[in-house]
């Protein structure tokens, strides 16, 4: 069952193709309307040295690796 | 060498797709508005209203900022000073706060103090009459109430266009 | 290198897209944390420093020193007596450089310990498009390790690893933020522990019913991990977020995990955050507790971390929020704690220092405390 290189082409093609509009599509959160998102709570990573170990107890002892970053949201300013 | 899966092979693929929705784009941002400002009534923090179309005879930049906005933050001292310097020869600025609670404001407010009127658009109407695209948003209106200049973002550097531009619509 | 002239054409071809505008640097912040682990024996403990400031409007530089020291033995160490190492150090310098849209990073890390040595380089670069309502990144990574055994020092082999990210953040409403991540890394060499072994049955000698045998692992070996992690903020000040993430690689193992988690702040200063995260994996295919007889495949393991298991973990964290009067250099800073609660349990490894005869003593299952204390201050 392990993906072959058509299956990551799929995965990267069902993640790019719905930005396949132009780029000047109309963003429905408007910039003045992120005071949630920007809220350090909604942080995807608040803490990188305290993400950064809970990380590497697990892959220590774990066979998963991988996967683990992410960023985004924030309050999108200039 | 390595046999099994060849991840270079996708990644040949993602490139062209992203290639191409990149030439789908189109370079947004000039920094040169156009039309008449649209008018507005809004709360100000001395608890009286501001009308825009008052203002008519002075030249008056609009700032949109947010109490969590880092960038809007760090230019409110200097709008401050540039309102101090102008204010004498016909210019206004109206520091326009974006948010639904404006007790956030407020706060800021107390750590940054700033001389010129904040105007609370708690509903976001005049942002969205205005269009803003960026946090911060900067703009510039003549004597005539028309739109000169936009500046969407701060970075340092910035305060030196907003006074070159203030010197300009004054002097017409 | 044909993948970094990739990515760098990638990168060439993002400056085109959207607005003239820009993003924001990672703030200036330092982390002081002391971190420890204790469970099955083993306990591992150090401090964590993480320093990052920015230069300018573009560039942000960030080092970071980390030490595990390792003080007490596991049940591999001691059904073996071997020598584990007793101290590694970690240290890694990165650079995150901004243009408009686009923010690219750089980074080095060196990790050592006297009988493994590992150095990775990596490359990521991630643009915002759509009025910043979305992120896509693409990052590479590869390695270089030094396999060394403290037992023999004739023994040396290298492993060399790649890393290859792939990664899209979209903001799904005010309140919802939503990653999709892939990851795979791909390894060859020495990918073996050499403290291990794997037992065999054998009726003759030692009366313990087994014998050992150095473990014979696969030289390559590939992986994909594809993860997705959703935050939502509530209609009150609070947030949930959720993770579930796939894995499976060419050894045979198939894992995933999922993982909720609730953040709560408190008044002006407090902010309290609880979370469960459950994993299960299947074991190797070269893996097994008690083989019949030596050489029996011509790959075997007796690495727990190889077999089928899961671990359930519970967390709890407790931050602190304060703003100094006193020191103008500091904005803000928070001291947090949080404590995590990790139970392991296994289907098919053995817990031989338990007793019984081989191949019936119980499995092993144990917990694990693991802590967390930090400082951060921004400026």
């Amino acid at each position: 069952m392990m993906p072959r290189v058509r299956h990551g082409l799929a995965i990267a093609a069902a993640l790019l193709l719905p930005l396949l509009s132009a780029c000047s599509v109309e963003p429905w959160v408007k910039p003045y309307e992120r005071a949630h998102l920007a809220d350090p709570i909604m942080s995807m990573d608040r803490d990188p040295v305290a993400s950064a170990y809970e990380d590497h107890v697990y892959e220590t002892r774990e066979s998963a690796r991988g996967a683990e970053g992410g960023g985004g949201g924030g309050c999108g300013c200039n | 060498m390595l046999t099994h899966t060849r991840p270079m092979n996708w990644i040949k693929p993602i490139l062209v797709v992203a290639a191409m929705l990149f030439a789908a784009g189109q370079i947004q941002a000039a920094s040169t508005a156009a039309g008449p400002a649209p008018d507005f009534t809004l709360k100000s923090n001395s608890g009286k209203n501001i009308k825009l179309s008052e203002l008519r005879g002075q030249v008056v930049m609009i700032n949109f900022w947010a109490s969590w906005c880092g960038p809007c933050r760090q230019e409110m001292p200097l709008l401050d000073q540039l309102y101090q310097r102008y204010q004498p020869m016909g210019f206004t600025l109206l520091g326009v706060n974006v948010e639904e609670d404006s007790g956030a404001a407020d706060k800021i407010l107390k750590e940054i103090p700033v001389s010129f009127p904040v105007l609370y658009d708690n509903k976001s109407k005049v942002s969205e009459s205005y269009q803003v695209q960026a946090m911060p948003s900067t703009f510039l209106i003549d004597r005539d109430g028309k739109l000169r200049y936009l500046h969407k973002g701060y970075r340092p550097g910035t305060e030196e266009d907003y006074q070159k531009q203030i010197r300009e619509l004054i002097r017409e | 290198m044909a993948a970094t002239r990739r990515i760098l054409f990638l990168a060439a071809s993002m400056a085109v897209c959207g607005s003239l505008l820009a993003a924001v640097l990672p703030e200036d912040r330092a982390d002081v944390m002391y971190h420890r682990y204790d469970g099955g024996g083993v306990t591992v403990d150090g401090p964590s420093i993480l320093v990052r400031k920015s230069i300018g409007q573009s560039v942000s530089l960030n080092a970071n020193y980390y030490v595990d020291s390792v003080s007490s033995a596991s049940v591999d160490v001691v059904s073996q007596a071997s020598p584990y190492s007793e101290e590694r150090t970690q240290t890694s310098l990165s650079m995150d450089y901004l243009h408009n849209k686009t923010l690219m990073n750089l980074s080095y890390t060196n990790s050592d310990e006297n009988d493994y040595k590992a150095k990775t380089g990596s490359f990521s670069i991630s643009h915002d498009m759509f009025g910043d309502l979305t992120t896509v990144s693409l990052g590479y990574s590869v390695g270089n390790d030094e396999v060394g055994n403290n037992l023999d020092p004739t023994f040396s082999e290298s492993t060399k690893r790649q890393n290859y990210r792939l990664g899209l953040s979209q903001i799904l409403s005010k309140d919802s933020l939503l990653n999709v991540n892939w990851e795979t890394v791909t390894e060859e060499g020495y990918l073996n522990n050499p403290y291990r072994s794997y037992r065999f049955r054998d009726s003759s000698g030692t009366g313990y019913g087994y014998a050992l045998e150095d473990g014979k692992y696969p030289r390559t070996r590939t992986s994909n991990a594809l993860a997705f992690k959703l935050k939502y903020y509530l209609p009150y000040r609070a947030a949930l977020s959720g993770e579930y993430r796939y894995f499976q690689d060419t050894w045979g193992i198939h894992a995933y995990n999922v993982e909720f988690g609730y953040i709560h702040p408190l008044k002006e200063n407090w902010t309290f955050d609880v979370r469960y995260r459950f994993y299960t994996q299947s074991g190797a295919d070269f893996y097994s507790d008690l083989f019949d007889r030596a050489d029996q495949q011509n790959y075997m393991a007796r690495d727990k971390e190889l077999s089928s298991f899961q671990d359930h973990t519970i967390g709890l964290g407790v931050s602190y929020a304060f703003k100094p009067e006193q020191w103008q250099f500091i904005d803000r800073g928070s001291f947090n704690l949080s404590l995590d609660f990790i139970r392991f349990s296994y289907d098919d490894f053995r817990d031989v220092t338990a007793g019984g005869p081989a191949g019936e003593e119980p499995l092993l299952g144990f917990t694990a405390n693991v802590i967390k204390a930090y400082l951060s201050i921004w400026y």
